[in-house]
């Protein structure tokens, strides 16, 4: 018996795999209802009776038969690495088009265990199963879960740990005319060693004849196995096959219909639907969002109250953590002046680090704790994919797929994020558009400054016009979603030249949001996440502002010199050159550009407190802001590169510099073009 | 007469597919979500300019594409559900 064990878990997209590789491996993937959502794999362990299993969590597909990047490494994963068993997570609610992977992997001749998940919602809509009898028709272990409840996790692992010990003979679907040939090349193949690849289901992928598949294995077994005479074979293979009415360009379909026939008999067999009303329900639900009239609104409606709560939610925790932070920094200041500690030093970390931390905790923290909640609520509702469902027609129109509008919506919590969502874009062209355009929708971490810019100098520091605060947001984003759609077409016309092509997009059932697990999880991982690399960036930045401000060059500061060379372009874009070096500085994070401003302004001139939003606005206004300024800042925050993990992000999804660095390029360039024409307007009005 | 076709529907027709006259990625994809020749699906949701459909299909919702469907020849088999 061996110590270890691997584990592959498998299963189409959106059936809670990941739900169950958490319980599995107890590590926090994000779940959220909408497709595609394990877009890279993820691996943990965990121990059980004192052997270590290792899981590898495969991306969500629908099946094996090789089309899309996710699709192909599943397959390969499976074949070609050493796995003990294939968990299949399969959803209880459509478990008929699931069982068509579960017959695929069954074929491949391994150890398989069938997680039949989700029956709480199946018990709720009236769908029963008899996983006993499908346990017997398939001849694999079959198990029921609630993985959200944690229910049936503990059977998994029972189940795992009894196929590696005794497998079972399994179901194989017969492919009647062919079982002669497919057994006839079966025999040849055994003569070779196949490693753990089985002979039976190489015969029928031989037949198939999957080219790119066939190198693989010829690569991976080190030989060629298509001999003269298995090519003869497959040869007469293809013959019957043209006997029986089936054409080369066929063959495929007739393995793939197979398999649908079969999970369709097996589901009759074995699955019984109570009550249509919920479909319905869903359906009723769906009519609505995704109406005519009132599509497009309520999704406005709804972007409008996430914001409004966001925004009225945050400005008390906001004002009060202000203030308690400069009540400590002024006690640590006094606290390192009694204790000798030189000034210079004190400056360093008080005025330079402490004042960057305090703001990006007390401005950025409280929106993003607030967002981020929210956000993820509306993912685990299944909202999303109907958003994508209301938006494809504007997206088709510029030539581009309807699942942008789904990593569109990914960006607002993260543009790495949605750079990484892209992958559940089939067509490569569409795919590229979807990575360009990412960056134009305001992500978390630049959220808080748009706001900051729009409450000191749009809406007015004092007095509770919340509500038109979010209006003036709302705009700003729309701006960004038009430009999106303008930059999408533009490519789609120049440079990424094509025509839309087709796309499937599932719109799951919606979900009860696991609200408490929600905000924990939000608050954990994500909110201490951005604060960590808030500080291991800001920290450091001002440090280096500290540097800059006080090493002089011919008696100029560093700080001077820079912003000095810059300061001519950034007026002519509205800006500064003190904006400008806070942008590039900030390219690590987003949410360092106002705390570095604050910082080159302080240091120039005489040191305030900022304990409150009006000081700061008087510090900028000291600085010869005006309305133009703040304007083009929201601007430019909208429209510049992208910050450095989105870029690192973009170059490892693209494999390519070039379109990294056009990445960078694209939306700087509108940003300095849009920057220039409202200042000109400015000038003239 | 002419064939009725996928994207000729109207929410809440179900039809068995017929015939898929269409090659290459689009009719893998109809394979992956389990749309092939005899199976029952039914017209659920339309968007608001009709071009994005949305079926049930083997007991889950999947939007396609107007153009993407017309190659799809079905035949009524009537009502709801």
């Amino acid at each position: 018996m061996k110590e270890q064990y691997v584990v592959a878990l498998s299963g189409n997209p959106n059936v809670g795999k990941s739900t169950v590789f958490n319980a599995l491996t107890g590590l926090k993937q994000h779940t959220g209802n909408w497709i595609g959502k394990t877009v890279e794999c993820a691996s943990g362990k965990y121990n059980y009776n004192g052997i270590q299993y290792n899981v590898i969590d495969l991306p969500g597909t629908y099946s094996l038969i090789s089309h899309s990047t996710e699709e192909e490494l599943a397959r390969d994963y499976l074949i070609f690495n050493d796995i003990d068993v294939a968990v299949v997570v399969c959803d209880a609610l459509c478990l008929e088009r699931n069982l068509n992977l579960v017959l695929q992997i069954i074929e491949m001749n391994k150890n398989v265990v069938v997680v039949v998940n989700l029956l709480d919602e199946a018990r709720k809509k009236k769908v029963k199963i008899d996983l006993e009898k499908l346990s017997k028709i398939l001849g694999v272990e079959v198990i029921g879960t609630e993985a959200r409840n944690g229910k049936g996790i503990d059977l998994i692992l029972k189940g795992i740990e009894r196929v590696i010990n005794n497998k079972k003979d399994c179901y194989k679907i017969k492919y009647d005319f062919l079982e002669d040939v497919i057994k006839e090349i079966s025999t040849e193949l055994e003569k070779i060693d196949l490693k753990k690849i089985d002979s039976r289901w190489l015969s029928i992928r031989l037949i198939e004849n999957e080219i790119g598949l066939i190198n693989s294995v010829n690569e991976y077994l080190g030989c060629e196995i298509i001999t003269d005479k298995i090519s003869k074979l497959i040869l007469k293979a293809h013959h019957i096959l043209l006997d029986n009415d089936i054409i080369i360009n066929e063959i495929n379909d007739y393995f793939i219909s197979k398999i649908l026939i079969e999970s369709e008999n097996i589901a009759s067999l074995t699955v019984s639907y109570n009550d249509k009303k919920y479909t319905e329900k869903t359906q009723k639900i769906d009519k609505v969002l995704t109406s005519k009239i009132a599509g497009i609104p309520l999704m406005v409606l709804l972007l409008f109250v996430i914001f409004w709560i966001t925004l009225v939610g945050s400005s008390y925790p906001s004002d009060l953590l202000l203030k308690m932070f400069s009540f400590i920094g002024d006690k640590l200041y006094s606290l390192f002046e009694y204790v000798h500690i030189p000034n210079i030093i004190i400056d360093v970390l008080v005025n330079g680090i402490y004042k960057v931390l305090s703001w990006v905790v007390a401005v950025m923290l409280p929106p993003m704790a607030i967002f981020f909640p929210l956000f993820t609520i509306l993912e685990d509702l299944g909202y999303l994919p109907r958003l994508a469902f209301n938006l494809d027609r504007y997206f088709k129109k510029c030539n581009a797929c309807g699942k942008q509008g789904l990593t569109m919506c990914m960006g607002f919590g993260c543009n790495a994020v949605g750079v990484t969502g892209t992958r559940i874009i089939d067509s490569k062209r569409e795919r590229l558009i979807a990575i360009l355009t990412n960056n134009f929708v305001p992500c978390n971490g630049r959220f808080p400054t748009i706001i900051a810019m729009i409450t000191m100098f749009l809406i007015g520091v004092k007095g509770n016009f919340s509500l038109f605060k979010v209006l003036v947001l709302i705009i700003v984003i729309l701006v960004g979603v038009f430009f999106t759609f303008l930059v999408s077409k533009i490519l789609s016309k120049t440079l990424l030249k094509g025509e839309s092509s087709s796309f499937t997009l599932e719109l799951p059932p919606y979900r009860k949001p696991q609200v408490f697990k929600v905000i924990i999880r939000s608050i954990f991982d994500k909110t201490l996440k951005v604060l960590i690399r808030a500080i291991v960036v800001a920290a450091p930045a001002g440090l280096l502002i500290f540097l800059l401000s006080n090493i002089s060059i011919g008696g100029n500061t560093i700080l001077k010199i820079l912003s000095d060379f810059l300061d001519p372009f950034g007026r002519l874009i509205g800006l500064d050159g003190v904006i400008i070096l806070a942008f590039i500085l900030g390219f690590p994070a987003n949410e360092i550009v106002i705390p570095i401003m604050i910082m080159c302004y302080m240091s120039t001139g005489s040191l305030v407190e900022i304990n409150d939003l009006s000081v700061l606005k008087n510090l900028f206004i000291n600085n010869g802001w005006n309305l133009n300024t703040a304007i083009c800042v929201i601007i430019f925050t909208l429209f510049h590169f992208p910050c450095s993990t989105t870029c690192l992000t973009i170059k490892k999804e693209t494999g390519s510099l070039k379109w990294t660095l056009f990445s960078i390029f694209l939306p700087t360039i509108i940003g300095v073009t849009l920057c220039f024409l409202v200042t000109c307007m400015f000038k003239f009005f | 007469m002419e064939k009725l076709t996928l994207d000729k529907l109207n929410i809440g027709d179900t039809v068995l597919i017929k015939k898929i006259n269409t090659q290459g990625d689009i009719r893998r994809r109809f394979f992956d979500i389990g749309l092939i020749e005899g199976t029952k699906v039914t017209c659920m949701l339309k968007n608001s300019d009709s071009s994005l459909l949305a079926y049930l299909v083997r007991g889950a919702v999947i939007a396609i594409r107007k153009e993407d469907l017309n190659s799809i020849i079905v035949e009524y088999v009537g009502g709801n559900l």
